[in-house]
């Protein structure tokens, strides 16, 4: 679903990948960790196209990039640190201008199933500024799976939530992984993607250092096999 | 869940161009029904032109003390400095707006022609400034006691500010980007604009003197050029400008 060969991204003199090499089969849900700066912010920017990568080979959904970045935008969905959604709007009405963006047919109902998933059907017609941040992050969630993409990208998603906030997200991550969803998400919240995610990747100076699955590790053994990684 | 249906199954070529150009309208439509609704509850961008628009024209008025020989001649000059001024203010926030929470990159993740993001945010820029003028022209009337309401004045003020915006909206797009953008918005956006003030104010300046409309055209025509010339080109960099 998502193939990445010797990707290369330079800022001026400054190289943030270098040669990374990544591959994500259908349904799976990756979890990319790194250290501040490692460049995992650039790399998902390169694979939702708000980015051109400098050398390499991309490839989201079957469609490569840059070439056909606007097949890879209708099968993507992004959420970031940022919910990219308009205070002075309403959940609903955020929902519908990115419906007709998307061009999502029978867009009303289409947003009361999200509204529904994403908890917040009572509070269609508050405007987002006077949401919690939680609120903002599940219509952020609601937003990208709106017109129901393939793959799903999340830049640390759990940035500035509380505890309580972070659950609610982590068991609504579940259930849109569950629905056969490809997704790679950033974080630094060990404890939290150890959770979520089927597989485990270290992004470090601009590589991938190392890869587990989920099975391949013992329980509460992630923050161990992180640190081996960033230092080995 | 239920699959989400989208406008993008493949179709004939014929139909698949008919909908990419309803496509892309419709998205033109629905951020400039954004823009407004959003405009509409925080008055955020129209009372701040507004409020420095007003500021502007009381300021000269105090400042000139014009009798009325000299009101007329200065007038044209005095409302496109207002518009100028007023405009990139409001072109500024109106991208800031996009920038500060992410949005802009919520539009450019849309499978959308990005050229449509373009004109929906030209033609918002633009409804915003019109509005603007439309409060200015009276007051200005009033103080400096001088008939604005005049059709061949209009026209001017609404080629004059297609151009501005055209070629606003673009530099504000690329400015956003910066951490100076405050600054870097009124530096790239007045040289360019040179030609499209002058022209302005003379044909400007024309109407209100009752100059004979022969002398007035070539001012007219450099309007239009200048407008239709910079939209084409906004069209083809916009991508490339809002692209890292």
């Amino acid at each position: 679903m998502i193939v990445v060969k010797k990707l290369v991204k330079r800022f001026g003199l400054k190289i943030v990948l270098r040669g990374m090499n990544f591959e994500v089969q259908r349904g799976e849900f990756v979890a990319l960790l790194g250290p501040n700066g490692s460049g995992k912010t650039t790399f998902l920017r390169i694979l939702s196209s708000l980015t051109r990568p400098t050398s390499g080979i991309v490839s989201v959904a079957g469609y490569p990039l840059p070439g056909q970045a606007s097949s890879v935008r209708r099968n993507l969905g992004v959420v970031s640190h940022l919910p990219l959604l308009y205070g002075d709007l309403t959940a609903e009405e955020n929902l519908r201008f990115f419906g007709k963006l998307y061009g999502v047919f029978e867009i009303s109902q289409r947003i009361d199933q999200t509204l529904e998933l994403v908890g917040l059907r009572s509070r269609r017609r508050e405007l987002v500024r006077t949401f919690s941040r939680g609120m903002q992050q599940r219509l952020a969630i609601g937003r990208a799976i709106l017109h129901d993409p393939d793959v799903l990208l999340f830049d640390e998603p759990h940035t500035g939530l509380d505890q309580d906030a972070c659950d609610m997200l982590d068991r609504l991550l579940l259930e849109v992984s569950g629905q056969g969803r490809t997704i790679v998400m950033t974080s630094h919240d060990l404890i939290r993607v150890e959770d979520l995610a089927s597989r485990f990747d270290v992004l470090s100076r601009g590589v991938i250092t190392a890869s587990a699955g989920r099975n391949d590790l013992v329980r509460n053994s992630l923050p161990e096999f992180y640190r081996q990684a960033l230092t080995g | 869940m239920v699959k989400a249906a989208t406008s993008s199954s493949s179709s004939p070529a014929r139909d698949s161009s008919n909908r990419s150009n309803a496509t892309f309208v419709k998205s033109i439509g629905a951020i400039i029904w954004k823009d407004l609704v959003a405009e509409l509850r925080s008055r955020e961008l129209l009372s701040a032109m507004l409020v420095f628009a007003l500021l502007v024209i009381l300021i000269f008025n105090f400042a000139l003390e014009l009798d009325a020989t000299t009101r007329k001649v200065a007038t044209p000059g005095i409302l496109w400095a207002t518009f100028a001024f007023a405009g990139t203010l409001g072109l500024n926030r109106s991208m800031a707006l996009e920038k500060d929470r992410g949005c802009l990159d919520g539009l450019l993740l849309a499978p959308v022609d990005r050229s449509a993001i373009y004109f929906g945010k030209l033609i918002s820029n633009l409804v915003f400034m019109l509005v603007v003028e439309a409060i200015v022209l009276p007051v200005y009337s009033v103080l400096y006691n001088t008939n604005l309401f005049n059709p061949g004045l209009i026209s001017v003020i609404l080629l004059g500010s297609v151009g501005y915006v055209a070629v606003g909206t673009l530099l504000s797009s690329m400015a956003v980007q910066t951490r100076t953008r405050d600054v870097l918005l009124p530096i790239l956006l007045f040289p360019i604009i040179i030609p499209i003030l002058i022209a302005a104010v003379k044909a400007s300046s024309g109407f209100l003197q009752g100059i004979a409309p022969t002398e007035i055209m070539p001012y007219i025509n450099l309007l239009i050029v200048y407008d239709v010339i910079f939209t084409a080109v906004a069209y083809m960099v916009f991508d490339f400008v809002v692209e890292e």
